[in-house]
């Protein structure tokens, strides 16, 4: 056993709010080797993250270590003061973070920044300092370092600011690394580049890295040794491969299970009984189209600009059958938002024809679509649960709005009548309907969400990355509602994702977008197993997949 | 940096050129706004009280009063376009003349005391923000709630007992430089800066010390939605992502509160600063009155109690175009402050 660089003892942190005290961690016990990087796996709120702001002393001023011990080298983190906290942070143990833009200072050059960092520790000259950040920028691959230094965090991808970021980390050094989710909003691909980027420094430099995040994919690619937190507890720690085959505790055989891969099903993702209760829609064959029945959606030579500079999407054209689902995928700025949006209505084509259900509806402007008779049977589920519903509606109007406005249905029996009928079908419970936005967990906000979209029984459903801000249980289980609702009510579902597994689970087709283009389409499995174009099978590379194994274990 | 340069000026130009359709419409609409206000300025600038009707009717004739109001406006509006304000009744002197006289009296004061609500207001929200609901921030939260709700003759007459009648440490109260001082030669208006050029430092010390006391309660005024600003954003500042990275690399407790918090935390008090910077020239009438302060807001005060048309609507005039200005600076100083706006 080599050194043990970190050690945390039964660590409590307690957080005070409004309500009273929160415990966020209750006892987590871990030990971290020199140069190893550990995984720390964990859904919202589980206090991975709380666990590496205790370690590196950011706590807010709410949280407070209410007990335990977290030695680094020897010494107590948490009883350090002025001149040794400060030697400690930056110098010994750094942080990396989710939202690499926001972790930069927006108005100081990142150059500076970097120097900033560099010259806390080292008593050299500003020439001196900028160098060495020049440095750091070639060490992170930065293209073209010289004129980066000069450059605002708004001027870089979220992938050169992670970058960037970890520059500023191991600017001085430090001997653990505390990646807290730091490909989290991240493209696949640039997840990738960014992680491996990660794993290389940390191997050149001996550094040891802690990855906390809720990929427990992405944790089993990088770490030899995961360690699983539920409510403030470690609940599990072993290596991946025996993490997968055989998960001692029930959470982790949850989450190993809702974690999607290359295989798996949607019927896989839940446990055995929620899988029981509509066993019998799922098992039930799709009916199979008659011939000649006309498409439901036809698009054709689709196209937005805009103001200036290039088509954000060009000769985009899909057709899509009654009950089918297809899967729209590409990185960000690909135009798969922007394609939903024009099909959706909510902005207006600058070319091409939308044709639904034999009607065209491109030329009617998007500000006038809601008198059309076309509206109820286009519905949209938004990215996230949380922004997409009025903070002032309860889950009751919420779902009640399009019914009054569409189906001019008035206030009354009726109404409670169908709304409750909608809660039903997505599983809501309906002692949850009078209550608040911010009274729900997020699963529940995605359910009013996905309600309040069917509640007028679209035939079209869009998604736009509806599951990307949510857990993967909570994900497993809205999967799963979606198909059983396309199979219930033949419903057809547009599915925009940057998530592949997911959208080889759910989607029968694929289509991949590329800077406003389509470079691939067909059949979902034969595409993710068969990519024709470099580009789709760079994405399909990069999807971390539990199955692979441990990369870096297996090359050591 | 020379193309960020180049996009902030045709930022700015683009908001002058907006802004013009406004200033016209505040044009007509304080001419139309003087014409149905009650009062009848041939019969009050008639020689007396027993004054005739043929005298009346002559003045009103004079005035170009008898013609029929759109008429008066076309005539308006082609003097304005040659730069012509029009003449006071009052003082008998053109109004641009006027004005020129008294603008600088007004804006060195209101920059004076925009400059001492600055100096007072960054670092009491800054301490205020460092401690939230500590004591300090309670005490700032008091010292800007009292002077806000002391209204700014109140404050200034305080002022005046306290530092002229029992301390004796000001000058009396009565413009901008005691009868016994000569002035100086005039170049920029601004007495403090004119005296300084002048090599007086005598005459500088005078006028400086005439102008503390109006200055200052006039700050008072507007230190609390400044304070409470700074304080408001230094929280967001403090709380951002960007400074928890700052505090991660163990950057020194200065650099961080200062480069890091502050310095995005400003950005906003640039905002509110050009606000308040309009609203104290518009309203320091009060303060203008009470220390006989020879300035444009008193003079338009007197003009629009004598139904003297022509200096009040020079003087709305001249807000409109100041407020224009100052909203061009602040913009100007916002875009250098925050690399982020020229992309927008």
């Amino acid at each position: 056993m080599s050194e043990q660089l970190l050690r945390i003892d039964d660590l409590h942190v307690a957080f005070s709010t409004r309500r009273g005290t929160v415990e966020a961690v209750r006892g987590v016990t871990l030990t971290v080797e020199a140069g190893e990087m550990l995984g720390l796996v964990g859904e919202s709120g589980s206090g991975k993250s709380v666990t590496g702001f205790a370690t590196t002393r950011l706590l807010d001023a709410a949280g407070r270590v209410t007990g335990g011990k977290i030695l680094f080298r020897g010494q107590d983190v948490t009883k350090l003061r002025g001149d040794d906290l400060r030697h400690l942070q930056g110098a010994a143990m750094s942080m990396i973070f989710q939202n690499p833009r926001a972790a930069l200072n927006p108005i100081r050059a990142i150059g500076l920044q970097i120097a900033d960092a560099i010259l806390t520790r080292k008593r050299i000259s500003k020439d001196a300092a900028r160098a060495e950040a020049l440095e750091l920028l070639r060490a992170v691959q930065i293209r073209d370092p010289e004129t980066r230094m000069n450059a605002y965090p708004h001027e870089l991808s979220g992938g050169m600011c992670q970058r960037v970021m970890i520059a500023i980390a191991i600017s001085c050094n430090p001997a653990l690394l505390i990646a807290d989710e730091p490909t989290t909003g991240l493209d696949v691909t640039t997840q990738k580049v960014v992680m491996d980027l990660v794993a290389e420094i940390s191997a050149a430099r001996g550094m040891a890295t802690i990855l906390i995040t809720h990929d427990l994919g992405l944790a089993a690619r990088y770490c030899r040794r995961i360690a699983v937190m539920e409510r403030g507890r470690i609940v599990e720690e072993a290596s991946p491969r025996t993490l997968f085959s055989s998960p001692q505790h029930a959470y982790t055989r949850r989450l190993v299970a809702a974690s999607p891969t290359a295989t798996s099903r949607i019927e896989d993702l839940v446990t055995e009984e929620e899988r029981e209760r509509h066993a019998a829609v799922v098992s039930r064959p799709r009916q199979e189209l008659a011939h000649g029945t006309p498409p439901l959606l036809e698009v054709r030579k689709l196209a937005k600009r805009f103001d200036q500079g290039a088509a954000a999407v060009a000769d985009f054209s899909m057709t899509m059958t009654g009950g089918e689902s297809v899967g729209l995928v590409g990185e960000s700025g690909s135009g798969k938002s922007t394609t939903s949006r024009m099909i959706c209505r909510l902005i207006d084509p600058s070319e091409g024809e939308i044709v639904f259900d034999g009607q065209s509806i491109g030329h009617v402007a998007s500000r006038d679509f809601h008198r059309s008779r076309f509206r109820k049977d286009i519905q949209m589920v938004f990215q996230d649960p949380n922004e997409s519903l009025n903070p002032r509606f309860t889950a009751f109007d919420c779902i009640a709005h399009p019914l009054m406005r569409l189906d001019r249905i008035r206030a009354g029996r009726e109404l409670r009548q169908r709304v409750e009928e909608c809660a039903e079908r997505v599983g809501l419970p309906l002692d949850l309907l009078p209550r608040f936005p911010h009274q729900l967990s997020g699963g529940q906000k995605a359910r009013v969400g996905i309600a309040r979209a069917i509640a007028c029984r679209p035939r079209l459903l869009v998604l736009d990355e509806p599951t990307a801000a949510l857990d993967v249980s909570v994900q497993a289980v809205v999967l799963q509602l979606l198909d059983r609702l396309r199979r219930e009510n033949d419903i057809a579902l547009l599915f925009v994702s940057h998530d592949l597994n997911v959208v080889r689970m759910l989607c029968d087709r694929t289509i991949v977008l590329r800077n406003g283009g389509i470079v691939e389409q067909g059949e979902s499995r034969a595409l993710f197993d068969n990519p024709k174009t470099d580009y789709t099978r760079k994405l399909v590379e990069a999807i971390p997949h539990i199955e692979t194994g441990p990369m870096l274990a297996a090359a050591l | 940096m020379m193309t960020g340069f180049g996009a902030t000026v045709a930022r700015a130009g683009r908001r002058l050129l907006s802004s013009l359709p406004a200033l016209f419409g505040v044009l007509v609409f304080t001419f139309l706004l003087m014409r149905v206000l009650p009062g009848d300025p041939a019969v009050f600038f008639a020689s007396g009280p027993n004054a005739g009707k043929e005298e009346i009717e002559q003045i009103r004739k004079q005035m170009g009063l008898d013609k029929s109001v759109p008429e008066q406006l076309v005539f308006y509006l082609s003097d304005i376009g040659r730069g012509n304000l029009g003449r006071s009744m009052m003082t008998g002197q053109p109004v641009l003349k006027d004005l020129r006289e008294r603008l600088p009296a007004s804006l060195e004061l209101t920059f004076t005391a925009l400059l001492i609500a600055l100096i007072a207001a960054v670092p009491l929200g800054v301490v205020a923000a460092l401690k939230p609901g500590s004591l300090v921030d309670h005490g700032v939260r008091l010292f800007c709630a009292l002077g806000v709700c002391v209204p700014t003759f109140v404050s200034g007459l305080l002022l005046i007992y306290v530092f002229y009648y029992l301390l004796g440490l000001a000058p009396d109260p009565t413009g901008r430089i005691d009868v016994f001082t000569s002035l100086p030669p005039q170049r920029t208006g601004f007495l403090s800066i004119d005296f300084l050029l002048a090599g007086d430092i005598e005459g500088w010390w005078a006028a400086c010390k005439q102008l503390i006391l109006p200055a200052v309660s006039m700050a008072l005024f507007v230190i609390a939605p400044l304070a409470r600003i700074t304080r408001a954003s230094m929280l967001v500042s403090l709380g951002s992502d960007f400074v928890r990275t700052a505090r991660s690399v163990g950057l020194s407790w200065q650099k961080v509160v200062v480069t890091y918090a502050l310095r995005n935390a400003i950005l906003p008090v640039i905002t509110i600063a050009g606000i308040v910077f309009s609203t104290m020239l518009g309203a320091n009438v009060l303060v203008e009155k009470v220390f006989s302060w020879p300035g444009v807001a008193s003079y338009a005060l007197d003009a629009l109690l004598s139904s003297d048309y022509a200096p009040v609507q020079g003087f709305v005039l001249l807000m409109a175009s100041l407020f224009v200005m100052v909203n061009l600076v602040v913009d100007i100083c916002y875009g250098i402050a925050d690399p982020r706006v020229s992309i927008g």
